[in-house]
């Protein structure tokens, strides 16, 4: 029962994955991206987080791919990718041949730890062992106690993401120093 | 559930975004490559959490997730700002730098 879900899941991750690609529309591949985003969330809760999972679906689903759609509505959609077109003499070829470097070293890498140690053998233990706190709660524990420094790092560098987000994206006034007039300036 | 399918899938996904990454050349679906690769390994972290029994895993998942919203937040916006110089979000035709 638990490899047919992460059957089913790992194949709408993985179609997801190559829509995003394969999609000269930018919207399409957004859309695909979705797929891909509620497939892991489905394998997050498989394996028993289920915060996480609401987290994805929360963060990545609803907030990034919305803002996704909102740049390429700002940008306009008719500005599709054409795939058959190659500006730089190949340059699909050879990302294509960096893909499958780094998946074949990657499966080498995995296949012969698996062949070896307790990967391919000992199965994994939050599914088997129902933890006897939930699953928000140790991790509110952990994240309050032995993390609080990195917490307080990430809420910092959010604040300063999104400052520095408006200060790009925000069309300035008249007689203020833009970013843009100084680019236009250097060039 | 064994790990090796989680680390599998992982290695598929974060294949799949290197390869969107070096071969598309709109700004905004470099982007959404590069959500492909965090997403593979936010897949590994947790497995690898689950796999040892504590929830460390997801806490990293989690701060993943985090840094990932904002590198979106300021990806996007410079796309924004390159659209706006150049009316183009062809990632080509921005080479300012070029030799």
């Amino acid at each position: 029962m638990e490899f047919v879900v992460f059957l089913i899941a790992g194949a709408i991750v993985v179609g997801g994955a190559i829509g995003v690609l394969a999609f000269a529309n930018p919207v399409h591949a957004a859309l695909s991206l979705v797929a891909t985003l509620f497939g892991v969330a489905v394998l997050f809760v498989a394996q028993n987080a289920q915060f996480l999972a609401a987290v994805q679906v929360i963060v990545y689903a609803g907030a990034i791919v919305v803002l996704f759609l909102f740049v390429i509505m700002l940008l306009g959609v008719d500005r599709s990718d054409d795939l058959r077109v190659e500006p730089i003499v190949g340059q699909r070829p050879l990302a294509l041949l960096a893909g499958v470097g780094v998946l074949a070293a990657s499966l080498v890498a995995v296949l012969s730890a698996g062949g070896s140690t307790a990967t391919r053998t000992v199965r994994s233990t939050a599914v088997a062992i129902p933890t006897e706190e939930p699953d928000v709660t140790s991790l509110g524990r952990l994240l309050f106690t032995d993390h609080v420094l990195a917490l307080e790092i990430t809420a910092i560098l959010l604040t300063v993401a999104v400052v520095g987000a408006v200060v790009l994206a925000r069309r300035p006034g008249r007689d203020e120093p833009s970013v843009e007039a100084d680019v236009e300036a250097e060039a | 559930m064994w790990l090796n399918q989680f680390l599998i899938l992982g290695a598929l996904l974060f294949c799949i975004g290197v390869y969107g990454v070096l071969a598309r050349r709109n700004g905004v679906m470099v982007l959404m490559s590069i959500e492909l690769i965090l997403n593979s390994v936010n897949i590994n972290l947790v497995a690898f959490g689950a796999f040892n029994g504590t929830p460390v895993g997801q806490v990293f998942a989690l701060f993943v997730i985090a840094v990932a919203a904002a590198e979106v937040g300021v990806g996007l916006a410079i796309v924004l700002l390159i659209y706006r110089n150049r009316t183009s979000i062809d990632l080509d035709a921005a080479d300012l730098l070029k030799g």
